[in-house]
């Protein structure tokens, strides 16, 4: 029982110094963001990183979702609400909730294990140190290009997908689910609201810096060989995909009272 | 013959380091865990010379190393380099006096993104206020210094261990530094490329006049190259000299060292 209740509490306490040196970590990011004009090619070298080589995961992921939203939408609707508010449930779905977050999910994944494994790589074959000796920062070199490619490319990443989640709900709805593309249309303009895209945008540019911030510090915090890498890089999407979830709530219930009301 | 154990430690301390050229470490202490790797080392590396530190694996001497350019942060301690002392500096110093130090490492660690000759220029590139095709000359220069003027394009993972040792050298006098610091340069080489990256050392040395601190287990490497060894045991110098006076040496731990027996003060397990 002791043991348990000592496990217990090493346990939180290594999650709080964690938490202490993450935060470190982004505070030390964001003072080197005067430096971003310098880095602007190794920046746009990330952009391309993020947005162009996610583009195959995002187009494939958003396409179901949108697909799947009308499917369930329908199945839903069919006795109780007119087929008019299809366009509607399923635009506001996927700007508000899915899109943001299923983006962040997958491309999430995708980022915070690229970051993790590059950076894990390069602390155990002590390519850090050795860029240290040149010198040069590498939180300026390495760090801050990925921050900000990831939190300036997240949002627009979103806003691709959700695009085409709707264009796909809406080829589904009208190919295969007996709903006519006027009636589909009419739903999705009724009750647009541009305050939904952007609240799905804001959520967005907070996945980016979480995503960003988890491969960064697990990458840059790896130990040992390979077996370090591994597990930094399972811990860092582990976490992204944890602290997406959580983040979600908080900025949904902030969202909500701040915008909506 | 007395047990090393036994036998009272000679002092390295330095009396006035901030008036002493070359680098000084003074009482550093370092643990990882509960393993204490430097015990209050005291040392003095002089300006010119080249000092092979020896000592079985993980006995610190990398770690010393790294302490010197403060890589690694020492638990007690100072290092001072020509009179002044880094373990007390903010990062800008910090850069400033690495500026004067070039590292080559254990595995070369080379970026791999970047080809050779962007490898070593990266530090130019980073730092001088000279010309992109000034830079490129300058790390032609250095490639070629070392050998390796027609690998200029090629990517770390197309070279072998001994090209990658040799461009990792490159790259670490790519800035004219006044110190190179080489952890284990011949180790995971043939004995052919080894005397190669010896001759290299030497070359150097000769050329650019740098003061030299190598930490490597090959004894044939350490006679060729040094000026003088030390013995790193148990976190402390136990040991410091000429190489002919190496040669000569009753020490038990020495002698033991060069001749490579797995018998005598120092135990396998």
């Amino acid at each position: 029982m002791l043991t348990l209740v000592a496990d217990i509490g090493r346990g939180v306490l290594d999650s709080l110094a964690s938490a202490g040196r993450g935060s470190m970590l982004l505070v030390t990011i964001l003072a080197q963001v005067p430096h971003l004009w310098k880095m602007r090619r190794e920046t746009v070298e990330q952009m391309h990183v993020v947005a162009v080589g996610s583009l195959p995961l995002v187009v494939t992921t958003s396409i179901f979702v949108g697909a799947v939203t009308a499917v369930q939408a329908v199945y839903q609707m069919q006795a109780y609400v007119p087929m008019k508010f299809l366009g509607t449930i399923i635009s506001k779905s996927v700007f508000i909730e899915l899109g943001p977050v299923l983006v962040a999910l997958v491309v999430g994944g995708r980022l915070c294990a690229n970051y993790a494994a590059e950076l894990g790589t390069m602390k155990v074959t002590e390519q850090i140190d050795a860029l240290e000796m040149l010198p040069i920062d590498p939180m300026r070199y390495l760090a801050l290009p990925r921050f900000a490619a990831t939190l300036l490319m997240l949002p627009v990443i979103t806003v691709f997908a959700d695009g085409i989640a709707v264009i796909s709900g809406y080829l589904i709805s009208v190919s295969t689910l007996g709903v006519t593309a006027s009636t589909f249309i009419e739903g999705l303009r009724m009750f647009y609201d541009p305050a939904d895209l952007f609240s799905g945008l804001i959520k967005s540019f907070f996945f980016g810096a979480i995503i960003a911030m988890s491969g960064l510090f697990f990458g840059f915090n790896t130990k040992g060989g390979a077996e370090g890498v591994g597990n930094a890089t399972m811990m860092a999407v582990v976490g992204s995909c944890l602290c997406v979830l959580v983040a979600d709530y908080f900025l949904a219930a902030i969202l909500f009272q701040v915008i909506f009301d | 013959m007395q047990h090393p154990d036994a036998m009272p430690l000679p002092d390295f301390a330095v009396a006035d380091p901030a008036s002493t050229q070359g680098v000084v470490v003074r009482g550093l202490t370092r643990s990882f865990g509960e393993r204490k790797v430097l015990d209050g080392l005291d040392f003095h590396f002089r300006r010119g010379e080249t000092v092979v530190i020896l000592g079985r694996s993980g006995e610190g001497k990398s770690v010393l190393l790294k302490h010197i350019v403060r890589l690694l942060e020492p638990d007690a301690g100072q290092v001072w380099v020509d009179g002044e002392e880094i373990t007390g500096l903010h990062k800008r110093g910090l850069f400033e006096v690495r500026k004067r130090f070039g590292m080559l490492f254990q595995g070369a660690a080379l970026f791999d993104s970047m080809t050779i000759c962007e490898n070593v220029a990266l530090g130019l590139v980073e730092h001088s206020k000279e010309s992109k095709e000034w830079i490129r000359a300058r790390a032609c220069e250095c490639l070629a210094m070392v050998g390796l003027q027609a690998a200029e394009n090629k990517l770390p993972s197309e070279l072998s261990g001994g090209m990658k040792k040799r461009a990792g050298l490159a790259r670490a006098i790519a800035m004219s530094p006044d110190y190179i610091l080489y952890d284990e340069p011949t180790t995971g080489l043939d004995p052919i490329t080894s005397d190669a990256i010896n001759d290299l050392i030497l070359k150097l040395q000769a050329e650019l006049n740098v003061t030299s601190i190598v930490v490597t287990h090959d004894m044939a490497s350490a006679f060729k190259v040094a000026d003088r060894i030390a013995m790193l045991s148990k976190g402390r110098m136990i040991y410091a000299d000429t190489v002919d006076a190496v040669r000569e040496t009753e020490h038990p731990v020495i002698r033991q060292f060069i001749q490579g027996s797995a018998h005598g003060p120092l135990s396998v397990f």
